[in-house]
């Protein structure tokens, strides 16, 4: 085997200034484990505002959109026309859910299909009266997308299912009416239908308008409520397992179905916005602090090449070549980066080991910041190439230096 | 007799702060196993000369071989390689690594050669470093020694890959009368003995008289080829 006679001297370099060679490591050390916490945090973040999200909407909406009347005589005819586009007074129902919903289930990545009725109501008991939005689906199939039972605060969700005049309704509702689990509950619809609903559960979101105004029934309730028969359904709503590609889905569903297909990002394009706003600024915050710490081990190099140009010009007086000389000190670079990462994943997975069980309360519960590998592996890979390039720029301008101009001074 | 380094019409030009002809078409040859050395006054051109025949400076014209080998026009790292193999260097200062031992400041030119085992290399340093008196003090830090020691660790590591050419500018500037006079009889053994040629650029008289043979230049010229015949 070949003597690896450059890294001897790189070692010899790192271990004889051990200072500086720790200074530019603990430069590598905060960069990375700050890299990797705040993108964990920001993943935390994100997932726990979509859990939140995704308690009251669905990833795809599936409705008849609102059609506009068109005139029905040609363009191009020579005579004039007035024409007064207005929306086509028809039912916004979905014709054969049943089959449509079959259709969508055998979309592949679709996880649950819910057929669901939007309906504006007042709710009254005896001389009070609130205005709200009750929404009728299958108890089981509306469980398994928004997850309400996480939320149910008191009652059970499952008694939904066994009563079809079961209602659940917001701790906001509950409060200002004073119902509790078990009383009764009187739904009057737009349509002028009034139903005597009896309350089963009160759930909570922590959105004090949701908790006000929402309300979960039956799919048959929601029909009656709006005279309507079996086969009455305003929407289909979609979840697909993986919910950030939801807009790719929503076109394909559209074609499929003749309907329109909305995807939440679409609807809720400020929050949306909101959110990759903050990845920016956080993505910004966590390279700009890498690429400090790899400017801290460009400087320690710079530092190191200017006080060893002397070795430097007798390596290459008695045979290095400059590819020799490049790697010495990119060795040196890349050991200090080893050092870095390594130490500051330990620090990164500490702070987020640590944090995970700090208790914030409220609806948060612990601090959301997860382990992501993902993140993890970017980081080692973003340490790497930036102590490479920290290290490649001053060691090529070692591997320049002119051993005569340094012989004849 | 062999010829081992052939210049031909050698001229350089410098061309910061003024355009100026340093070397003006500059000839000769060195034979095998001479001791040759340089001699003139500063600026004549005699360490620029040096760092051409060391093959360092390739911004010249003319032709330089060297063990019949045409090395003008050849690239970077493959005269890293010719003088990794062929050349040694002394300068007047010892120019060794101050974080390695002795023993490693010797080893590096044949760890980088590669042609042998650390274990073969590691004897043959030995060996260099005890010719030069220096043995029990190979395994102290290049930094610690004294600066006629320093010359004589830093001699051992011109030797170690046993070159062709030896080539010092003003390998005894730095040193007292004893040390240079030990510098100089491992010179004169090691061409006498050894076959070695050696090509050093010197103010010292008394070191050029010694030696084998003596070039004179003066303004960039060779005024004569062999000084101690004319004397």
């Amino acid at each position: 085997m070949k003597y690896a006679i450059n890294s001897e001297i790189a070692f010899t370099y790192i271990t004889s200034n051990k200072k500086l060679t720790m200074v530019a490591a603990l430069g590598v050390v905060l960069g990375i484990a700050v890299y990797i916490f705040m993108n964990s945090m920001m993943a935390g973040f994100d997932k726990q505002i979509n859990d939140l999200v995704f308690r009251s909407i669905s990833h795809i909406r599936i409705f008849k959109d609102d059609e506009v009347s068109r005139p029905i005589r040609n363009a191009d005819s020579s005579a004039s026309l007035i024409v007064n586009p207005k929306v086509v007074p028809i039912v916004n129902t979905i014709l054969n859910p049943k089959m449509v919903i079959k259709l969508l289930e055998a979309q592949p990545d679709v996880t649950v299909v819910s057929p669901q009725i939007n309906v504006s109501v007042f709710y009254n008991n005896g001389k009070s009266q609130i205005g709200g939005a009750s929404l009728g689906f299958l108890p089981e199939k509306g469980n398994q997308m928004y997850n309400i039972k996480s939320f149910m605060v008191d009652g059970n969700f499952d008694d939904l299912k066994n009563n079809q005049n079961g209602i659940l309704i917001g701790s906001g509702i509950s409060r200002k009416m004073n119902l509790n689990v078990g009383d009764n509950i009187s739904l009057t619809s737009s349509k002028g239908v009034t139903k005597v609903m009896n309350i089963m559960g009160i759930f909570q979101t922590n959105n004090s308008r949701e908790d006000k105004s929402r309300s979960y029934i039956n799919l048959q309730a929601a029909q009656q409520l709006l005279q309507q028969g079996a086969s009455y359904v305003t929407d289909i709503n979609v979840n697909v397992i993986d919910y950030s590609k939801a807009d790719q889905y929503s076109a394909s569903f559209s074609a499929l179905t003749g309907y329109k297909a909305e995807d939440w990002k679409t609807a809720n394009e400020t929050l949306v916005a909101g959110v990759r706003m903050r990845r920016i600024v956080i993505s910004f915050v966590s390279y700009t602090i890498l690429l400090v710490a790899g400017f801290g081990i460009y400087n320690i190099l710079n530092m190191t090449v200017t006080s060893k140009i002397n070795d430097i010009a007798i390596l290459k007086a008695i045979g290095f070549k400059g590819g020799d000389v490049v790697r010495i000190f990119v060795t040196q670079a890349l050991t200090v980066g080893f050092i870095g990462i390594v130490l500051g994943v330990f620090c990164a997975s500490i702070l987020i080991f640590w944090l995970q069980h700090v208790y914030i309360g409220g609806d948060i519960g612990y601090f959301p910041i997860d382990f992501s590998f993902i993140e993890f592996m970017k980081a080692i890979g973003l340490g790497f190439l930036i102590t490479f390039l920290a290290g490649y720029i001053p060691a090529r301008k070692a591997a320049q230096v002119d051993p005569v101009s340094i012989f004849r001074k | 007799m062999e010829t081992i380094l052939h210049a031909k019409n050698i001229n350089k030009f410098f061309h910061d702060p003024v355009d100026f002809q340093v070397l003006k078409d500059i000839s000769f040859d060195v034979i095998k196993g001479e001791f040759l050395t340089i001699i003139g006054k500063s600026g004549c051109g005699k360490s620029t000369l040096l760092y051409i025949l060391s093959t360092m400076d390739t911004e010249y014209s003319g032709n330089l071989t060297i063990h019949n080998e045409l090395v003008t026009g050849y690239k970077q790292d493959k005269l890293a390689a010719i003088r990794n193999n062929k050349i040694g260097f002394v300068f007047q200062f010892h120019y060794l690594l101050s974080e390695f031992s002795c023993l490693k400041n010797v080893m590096i030119p044949a760890l980088k050669l590669g042609k042998f085992s650390t274990e073969e290399i590691e004897a043959k340093a030995y060996e260099k470093l005890d010719i030069l008196g220096l043995k029990d003090q190979a395994l102290k830090p290049a930094s610690k020694l004294s600066g006629g020691q320093q010359q004589r660790v830093a001699i051992a590591r011109a030797l170690i890959n046993d070159p062709l050419i030896i080539i010092c500018d003003e390998p005894t500037g730095n040193l007292d009368t004893k040390n240079t006079e030990i510098i100089f009889d491992i010179f004169k053994e090691l061409t006498q003995y050894q076959g070695q040629t050696i090509i050093a650029v010197t103010h010292d008289n008394d070191f050029a008289k010694a030696s084998d043979r003596t070039i004179e230049m003066q303004d960039g010229k060779i005024i004569n080829w062999d000084l101690k015949e004319t004397i």
